[in-house]
Order: structure tokens, then C-alpha cells, then sequence
């Protein structure tokens, strides 16, 4: 492995991203003049992420993980809130510095196979986003590109370089993935599920490769994940996403020993380990199912499946972010 | 033949016609079922695990150069039927079978009712009156309302339309119902809801099941018996508890340590390498090039061993004279 090495230019403070009341509205096909309305994929959902950190994002499909990070991506336009990015508003960027937050921030798509454009080469894969962002020197690419090959040990690079994605495992496409967003040495990884398509045996090999790029460049690393045990290892903090909303925020081993939200109870309660005595248990699952995101119910969002609602709060007022615990945050009533 | 046994199958093998050559993908497969039990058939992608499980209701696609061995339902081998008797007798009759993803194959444009009501108008020949009101039994008993009857797929949750499809499985009560990925593209809460409904399926209609699954961790919420399965044959076959706290095979262990645990500290561990491809299969034990624990005797091709305890396993270390 490389000496530690900081990619990151813009050395400043601690906290490299923050996001304050974010708001990812989609709106609904209009019927005429008349609006038909929102699907409020990420609603007011703010928090901080630090140089160097692994932050993972839980939650169920339909949640708001992935809209959250694509909008954080630049992918999708914020109907409100702000995201700041060492130090800048992102709204506030012009059309070159937006090209340059892009190279700042690297992105891991779910399913490799499909990142990948199955009509390219590794090695022009890996070369399209030094071309975007103006390196034109045949032979800095290839010093950048063998590089990256080295970073996710697809070595020796000149055996993968002419290779095309149906010609790799998942594994090694994954890899190729992830050489991609390293190659512009940003200073965040967005990762939105990145083993969830892979075997379970290959599994921990990517998220350990993950790790160690990670702590060898101080990058921040964003995971999207529906699996709490997996991301449980190697992510530093939990966000807990229930309905387009951050319900809980914590360190990992703290929201898994003391979970404070009902609904993170729940999904904890839910997790299977291998173990024989599951087959003579049957799991309390909360009844229901996620609330539609274009009319959610009013109050907190999980009160109709909650089986702690106080009546008449819980159904009529949002809940804010208490501190029940030095650190550990739950948008819940029961911590007032 | 023990009594009980539901069905048994002898050296079953499914080999495909490729461009690459013959990919074999169920390798001499052999085992027997009781009623009332579940099984697991546990695999990663590409062991042969999903056509395993289509090749024991014949749902075999073309390119099928041989299937060979023999499949006995209730001491009656099944495998020497016509196709024809076969689908009249045993397709959907006494086995049915939830394949992967077949939430997302339901009809768009026909009522999930009329669907899931379809096997008993096909091989029962009920009115439809009939039929439908029996679907509405099923509903219930796999924990959707009735109403749901006359809604269309797009109307349905993901979790409700697994849900269906497992209805859909159901409703001619078959003795055994093979079930390929039920859960693997379900949210956690959801994947829950739909094992409690498997179980209480098995304690109350004592229906047998073959579940096929790449996902330990959920399997171990209904196994009574668990078959590991690695580059087209069973290397691990045992009973849920032994398979689960004491893995025998040097695969199993691996892939044990492999899945992270919430409550343990100790971090999860891969499984270096891949597994071979199923054209050009290891002359010698196939999981040879990535055991650890990998000797001499590795180049020759074991067998099944039974050890003391009534497990088998595929694996030299435990021929006779090195089994501790």
C-alpha cells in the first residue's frame, strides 16, 4: 500500500460536507394547469459529515437513501435546503467549479455491471473521466490509470486494461467501479449499495478494500445501504432514513447496542443472523408499510406502525431532533 | 425406502449445451426430503443451486444436454413419467415451485385474484367462482386482506406481491413447494414478515419446503436441514444446528465467517479467489484452489462422507483415519 497520502487540496476544517434542511421534491406529472402534486423524496434532511469519516445511510427502498445521494451528486437539483461542500454552497457554483465538485466526489453505483459501458475497455473506462476533466497527456493517463488499477489491486493493470466488464467477476467490475471514482482523487465516495448485487464471500472483500483506500487517503465515505450487519463494520456513524427523513444519527456500535428510534428498534429486531434457534422464532415486525411520499401522514411518519404513539402528538406534530444520549440523535417524541 | 421420506433424489445431474462447452451445473445430486421438513439449498451465484430446483419440476430451458437420475415422490419415481402425466400429477399438483423474481412476472393487466386463482381453473377445472373464493383462503393465510383480490399488480407493495406469488404456490396445496430466492430483493422488515409467514405455513399445513438461497443469514430462520452446494454439487448436507454452529466443511466455515454479525465485534472475513467455472471444472476437489486447509489428496476427486454424527460432507479431511 501507497504512504498515506491526502489527496485533498482544500485542507480547511473538520467538516467537509453539510447539509442543512435538504429537500428533494419530484413533482408529479401535471394534469392541465393544475399541479398534481410531490413525491418528497428527501424532506428537510440535514447533517454533517467529517474529512475522513465513514458514514452509512440504512434504510428501506423507497426511503430517500438514493435520491439523497444523488442529490448530493449534483444529479438532482434541491428544491430547498443547502448542501455545502468545504466550505461552498453548492447552488452558488458556476458551470467549471460545478465540473470540478464532480471530480471531488466519487461515485459507486449498486449494480457494476450496469455502471460499466459494456463497449469499453477497462482502460477506457478508466480514462473518459481524465479525458472530461482535461488531462490530455497520453502518458499521465496511464500513469493515473495504472495507479487506480494498483489502489484496487487489479494487478498486474496491463491484464485488465484491454479486458471489457463481461470478461470480469462482479467482483473485479466492482473493482473497475471503484477505480473510476478514485481516479480523480476526490475527497468523498458516495458508494449507494456497493455490494448489495455481490456474493456474500466477495462482499467483505470490497468493503475492506473500501476501508483501506479510505483510511490511506482521509477520503469521507457515504454509504447507501438497506443492510444495517454488513455496513455495521465499517462505517463510523449510522444515519437511520425512515420516509424521506433522517429519524436517527449515531455511532455505529452505540445505535446498534441502543437504538433510540422505535423504527430503528425495528429494523434491528428484524436483522437475521445465522443461527439455528431463528427457525423457532417468529420476529415482531411492525404491521403496515412504508407511508406514500406524496401525501405522508401528518406528524411524525412513523406513528401509524409505531407501537409507542402517544396520541395526539405524535399524530399531529413532527418530532425535532432530540439528544436522548451524548451524541446519539432521534427525531422521536418519547426523548422529549 | 425409509417411510416418511417425501421425496428422494439419486445422483441427479444438469448439464448445458454452451459456447463454451457443457457447463454442468448440478454435478450428482443426491438427498432425501421428509414431510413436514424445510430444507435449504445454500449456494452463491452460478453454483447450480436455481437449476436444481427448476430441473426437479422439469422447467428446464432448451439448451439441456443431459438430465439424468432419478426422482422418487412418495416412493413413486417421478422421473420416469411422460411429460404429459408429469404435468397433470406432479407440476403444481404435489410440487410447486415460487421462482426468483416472480413477484415482478405477475400479469400487469390481470387481477391478482384471477392469477393467483389460475392453477386450480387449469388443473382442477373449478368454476371460477370456486377458485376465487379459495383464493381468498390462501390470501388469508399468507397475510393479505381479501380485498386485495380484485386489486392489479401495480397496486401491491413489493412485499405483498411475494406474497401473492407464494399464494399463487399454495392454493392446490402441494406437498412440497420449492421456493428459488423468496426474499433476496426485499427490504428487511418485509423479508421478515414474509419468513414468519413461511413458517407458519410449515407448522400449520405442514407443507414440506426446498429453499434456495444465496443468503445465510435468512435461511437459518427455517432450515431444519441445510445443503451447501459449490460449483455444481453438495458439499455439506446437515442437519440446521450443526450446520449452523459446527460447519464441517472447509467451505462452510468459510462462508460462515464470512457474514457479518451484528452483535460481534470480530469483523467478517472473505473467501479469497472464485469459484471455478462450470465449463471447465478442477480435476480434484472443486473448492481445492481456495481451501486453506488443502492437502495432497486434493487432486483426486472426493466423495460424500458420512460422519458420525449423520452428516455429509464432501472433503479428504474427513476420510477415514483423519476424522478427529
Amino acid at each position: 500500500m501507497t504512504a498515506k497520502t491526502t489527496w485533498t487540496t482544500d485542507s480547511g476544517p473538520d467538516s467537509l460536507l453539510e447539509v442543512r434542511d435538504l429537500r428533494t421534491w419530484f413533482e408529479l406529472r401535471r394534469w392541465g394547469f393544475l399541479p398534481a402534486g410531490f413525491v418528497r423524496a428527501v424532506d428537510e434532511v440535514s447533517f454533517e459529515l467529517r474529512r475522513g469519516e465513514a458514514v452509512a445511510f440504512v434504510g428501506e427502498s423507497g426511503s430517500g437513501k438514493s435520491s439523497l445521494a444523488r442529490t448530493l451528486l449534483g444529479l438532482y437539483q434541491p428544491t430547498g435546503g443547502e448542501v455545502i461542500f468545504a466550505g461552498r454552497n453548492l447552488q452558488s457554483l458556476n458551470r467549471a467549479e460545478q465540473l470540478h465538485y464532480r471530480a471531488r466526489v466519487g461515485y459507486v453505483q449498486q449494480d457494476p455491471y450496469g455502471a460499466l459501458p459494456p463497449f469499453m475497455s477497462v482502460g477506457r473506462i478508466l480514462a473518459e473521466p481524465l479525458i472530461v476533466h482535461g488531462i490530455s497527456s497520453r502518458a499521465e493517463r496511464r500513469r493515473r490509470i495504472n495507479e487506480a488499477l494498483e489502489e484496487v489491486r487489479l494487478t498486474p493493470a496491463d491484464d485488465f486494461l484491454p479486458k471489457f466488464p463481461h470478461m470480469l467477476s462482479g467482483g473485479q467490475q466492482q473493482r473497475v467501479v471503484i477505480a473510476r471514482a478514485l481516479i480523480l482523487r476526490p475527497a468523498m465516495i458516495i458508494a449507494d449499495e456497493p455490494v448489495s448485487m455481490l456474493d456474500a464471500s466477495v462482499r467483505v472483500e470490497i468493503l475492506n478494500l473500501l476501508h483501506t483506500i479510505r483510511t490511506s487517503h482521509n477520503l469521507t465515505l457515504a454509504f447507501i445501504t438497506h443492510d444495517l450487519a454488513t455496513v455495521r463494520h465499517f462505517a463510523e456513524r449510522i444515519f437511520v432514513m425512515y420516509a424521506a427523513k433522517v429519524v436517527e444519527k449515531s455511532e455505529v456500535n452505540e445505535l446498534v447496542d441502543r437504538p433510540q428510534h422505535p423504527y430503528s428498534q425495528a429494523l434491528l429486531a428484524a436483522i437475521a443472523e445465522p443461527d439455528p434457534a431463528n427457525a423457532d422464532r417468529v420476529r415482531v415486525i411492525p404491521g403496515g408499510e412504508p407511508p406514500s411520499l406524496i401525501s405522508p401522514p401528518p406528524g411524525c411518519r412513523f406513528h401509524p406502525r409505531c407501537p409507542h404513539a402517544i396520541p395526539e402528538l405524535c399524530d399531529r406534530e413532527m418530532p425535532p431532533e432530540f439528544e436522548p444520549r451524548p451524541g446519539h440523535f432521534a427525531a422521536c417524541w418519547l426523548h422529549r | 425406502m425409509a417411510a416418511g421420506n417425501l421425496l428422494r433424489v439419486d445422483d441427479f445431474c444438469l448439464f448445458y449445451r454452451t459456447s463454451g462447452g457443457i457447463g454442468r451445473a448440478v454435478d450428482g445430486v443426491s438427498f432425501e426430503l421428509e414431510r413436514h421438513q424445510a430444507m435449504v439449498v445454500l449456494g452463491e451465484s452460478g453454483c447450480g443451486k436455481s437449476s436444481l430446483g427448476r430441473g426437479l419440476l422439469r422447467l428446464l430451458p432448451r439448451n439441456v444436454e443431459t438430465c439424468t437420475g432419478r426422482i422418487f415422490l412418495d416412493g413413486i419415481e417421478i422421473s420416469a413419467f411422460t411429460d404429459e402425466r408429469f404435468r397433470s400429477e406432479v407440476q403444481w399438483v404435489r410440487i410447486a415451485m415460487v421462482m426468483q423474481a416472480a413477484m415482478n412476472a405477475l400479469n400487469p393487466v390481470v387481477r391478482v385474484g384471477e392469477q393467483v386463482a389460475e392453477p386450480l381453473l387449469v388443473h382442477r377445472g373449478w368454476s371460477r367462482a370456486r377458485a376465487l373464493a379459495r383464493a381468498a383462503e390462501v390470501f388469508s393465510l399468507v397475510g393479505i386482506s381479501a380485498d386485495f383480490l380484485r386489486r392489479y399488480p401495480f397496486e401491491l407493495s413489493g412485499g405483498m406481491r411475494q406474497r401473492a406469488v407464494l399464494a399463487m404456490a399454495l392454493i392446490t396445496e402441494p406437498d412440497l413447494v420449492i421456493l428459488d430466492e423468496p426474499t433476496s430483493a426485499l427490504d428487511v422488515l418485509t423479508q421478515a414478515g414474509i419468513m414468519n409467514v413461511l413458517k407458519r405455513i410449515k407448522r400449520e399445513l405442514g407443507t414440506s419446503f426446498i429453499l434456495i438461497t444465496h443468503d445465510v443469514a435468512t435461511s437459518s430462520e427455517i432450515a431444519d436441514r441445510v445443503a451447501l452446494m459449490y460449483a455444481g454439487q453438495f458439499v455439506e448436507l446437515a442437519g440446521a444446528a450443526d450446520f449452523f454452529l459446527r460447519p464441517a466443511h472447509p467451505y462452510a466455515k468459510l462462508l460462515l465467517a464470512s457474514i457479518p454479525r451484528l452483535h460481534q465485534e470480530k469483523r467478517p472475513e472473505f473467501i479469497t479467489g472464485q469459484p471455478p467455472s462450470l465449463l471447465s471444472l478442477p480435476a480434484g476437489c472443486r473448492f481445492a484452489p481456495r481451501c486453506p486447509s488443502r492437502f495432497g489428496r486434493c487432486a483426486e476427486n472426493p466423495g460424500l462422507m458420512t460422519l458420525l454424527d449423520g452428516r455429509q460432507v464432501r472433503c479428504w479431511l474427513y476420510a477415514e483415519g483423519l476424522q478427529q
